[in-house]
């Protein structure tokens, strides 16, 4: 028994504290984050740009006005739904490739050109999600909207938006703690994210199953803070209607 | 007549879905402070013709006029006039992630300018005449359906509107609770507001109209008094309905 711990003890040093492995541990975490969370922000922007343009040619197709922004309209949403097609009809690793070693070759951010790659990936799915939620809006709201005076974006606004909100919560959750996980392929383009830097760790050692398992456990320990902190705000959204 | 006193002008409205006519070439015209109620069989286009008045549905031919502005025009910006005219919708429409308060500020505090104390200050006022003051701040999933009625009724008021459309008002509510709101809108007439209405009431309708429309197929089949409506009905038409309705 002794023996045991004594071998995972010397396990853990070696993989852990000899030559401050465990800082290539703390530095990967905190590139996955930083990618995470620029590719979050940017996918929300993207999606909702996308959701919108998509929800809107949908609920005016019928309105009978006619004219020069319903035929820019048009042109938006075609655009709109390529894009869609196309980030949701091929793998996320091609993409980061692509934009990395042919879109900006010349450009040595990795980090940054991670983040483009899974941002632009993510406001596709971000995009449907949010898509979704204002469809499933009974159009009595928008009725009811307009009938008081609002315009099209103020009725969005303050009345269909923050109920499609709420109801995508949990949707838009799981998107953004995939999108956490889905991050580990950026070792594919040279970046020292958590995953690599688990690897580095092991490719060092010899010793597969600590760094490994380490990396693991860190990936779950965020998706599980992720997840607490997405159910208290859905706890306070649901209150506030009871 | 003269024409000031015209509040709605319709002439030779028509609306088509995807082909097929709602409405055929009506004209009515709808004097300040007249209470006109629209009775048919469903699917006669009454309601088709309410919505069309706010361009809730946009219409396929026709001009609408309303305090002198034919706001069928492009060009005009319709969310102007559209804080003149009221509605109320079968199924209340109130907002379910906003207080009664906030359901009826929203509009006055963002489309009018008003300061929070003041939207605050006359809402409160008309919820204390529909008997509601207690439930400012409560949510609509908490009222009754024929709470959320008056409310959707006083939200309408907030804008202070020249009109008051009425789309069914009481065809969603238990019948318990259709005699709270038909009285809410007793007042409103007694009060000289402008109101249309689309109902199923006909004790309503000839108590409170003063005209009444009688529509079947898209076209205005009979109007007049709700005297001559219900007691000397002259088409035919008119007559079967109001055998089966009465």
């Amino acid at each position: 028994m002794t023996e045991w711990i004594n071998s995972i003890k010397a396990q853990f040093v070696l993989n852990f504290i000899e030559g401050d492995r465990w800082k290539l541990l703390v530095s990967g975490l905190g590139v996955t984050l930083k990618i995470t969370l620029i590719a979050m922000v940017l996918g929300i922007v993207i999606g909702v740009i996308l959701a919108t343009i998509r929800s809107t040619y949908d609920l005016t197709k019928d309105d009978g006005r006619g004219g020069f922004g319903r035929v820019l309209l048009k042109i938006f949403n075609v655009i709109a739904k390529i894009y869609l097609t196309i980030i949701r009809g091929t793998p996320v690793v091609i993409q980061l490739l692509i934009i990395y070693f042919v879109i900006f070759a010349s450009s040595d951010n990795g980090v940054l050109i991670a983040a483009l790659a899974f941002g632009m990936n993510s406001g596709a799915y971000v995009a449907e999600i949010i898509r979704a939620g204002i469809m499933s809006i009974d159009r009595g709201q928008m009725e009811a909207g307009r009938s008081l005076g609002f315009n099209y974006i103020e009725t969005m606004r303050y009345i269909i938006i923050p109920q499609a909100f709420k109801n995508v919560l949990p949707s838009l959750a799981n998107e953004f703690i995939a999108l956490l996980k889905e991050t580990s392929v950026a070792g594919y383009a040279a970046i020292q994210d958590l995953t690599r830097a688990g690897n580095i760790i092991r490719s060092k050692t010899f010793s597969a199953f600590m760094p490994l398992v380490a990396v693991a456990l860190i990936y779950l320990a965020m998706v599980m803070i992720l997840t607490y902190f997405v159910g208290r705000l859905e706890r306070r959204l649901r209150n506030s209607e009871r | 007549m003269s024409d000031n006193d015209v509040l709605i002008k319709v002439r030779n409205l028509e609306k088509k879905f995807n082909g097929v006519t709602a409405l055929k070439s009506v004209n009515a015209d709808i004097k300040k402070g007249e209470v006109v109620v629209m009775i048919g069989p469903s699917g006669s286009g009454k309601s088709t013709f309410l919505r069309c008045m706010n361009l809730l549905e946009i219409p396929t031919s026709g001009t609408i006029t309303f305090n002198g502005v034919d706001i069928t025009d492009k060009n005009v910006d319709i969310n102007v006039h559209r804080q003149k005219m009221g509605m109320v919708f079968q199924h209340f429409n109130l907002f379910p992630h906003m207080t009664i308060l906030k359901n009826m500020t929203l509009a006055p505090m963002k489309l009018q300018k008003k300061s929070e104390e003041e939207a605050n200050a006359e809402a409160m006022k008309l919820l204390e005449r529909v008997g509601l003051a207690d439930r400012a701040q409560a949510y609509p999933s908490q009222l009754s359906g024929g709470q959320k009625q008056r409310i959707a009724i006083v939200r309408a008021l907030c804008m202070k509107p020249d009109v008051m459309l009425f789309d069914e008002p009481t065809s969603a509510l238990d019948p318990e609770m259709v005699g709270e709101v038909l009285e809410v809108m007793k007042e409103l007439a007694e009060e000289n507001m402008t109101m249309v209405v689309v109902t199923h009431e006909m004790g309503f309708a000839r108590e409170v109209g003063d005209k009444v429309l009688f529509l079947e197929d898209g076209i205005i089949m009979e109007q007049g008094t709700p005297d001559e409506i219900f007691n000397h009905p002259k088409t035919e038409r008119l007559q079967n309905f109001l055998a089966k309705v009465l």
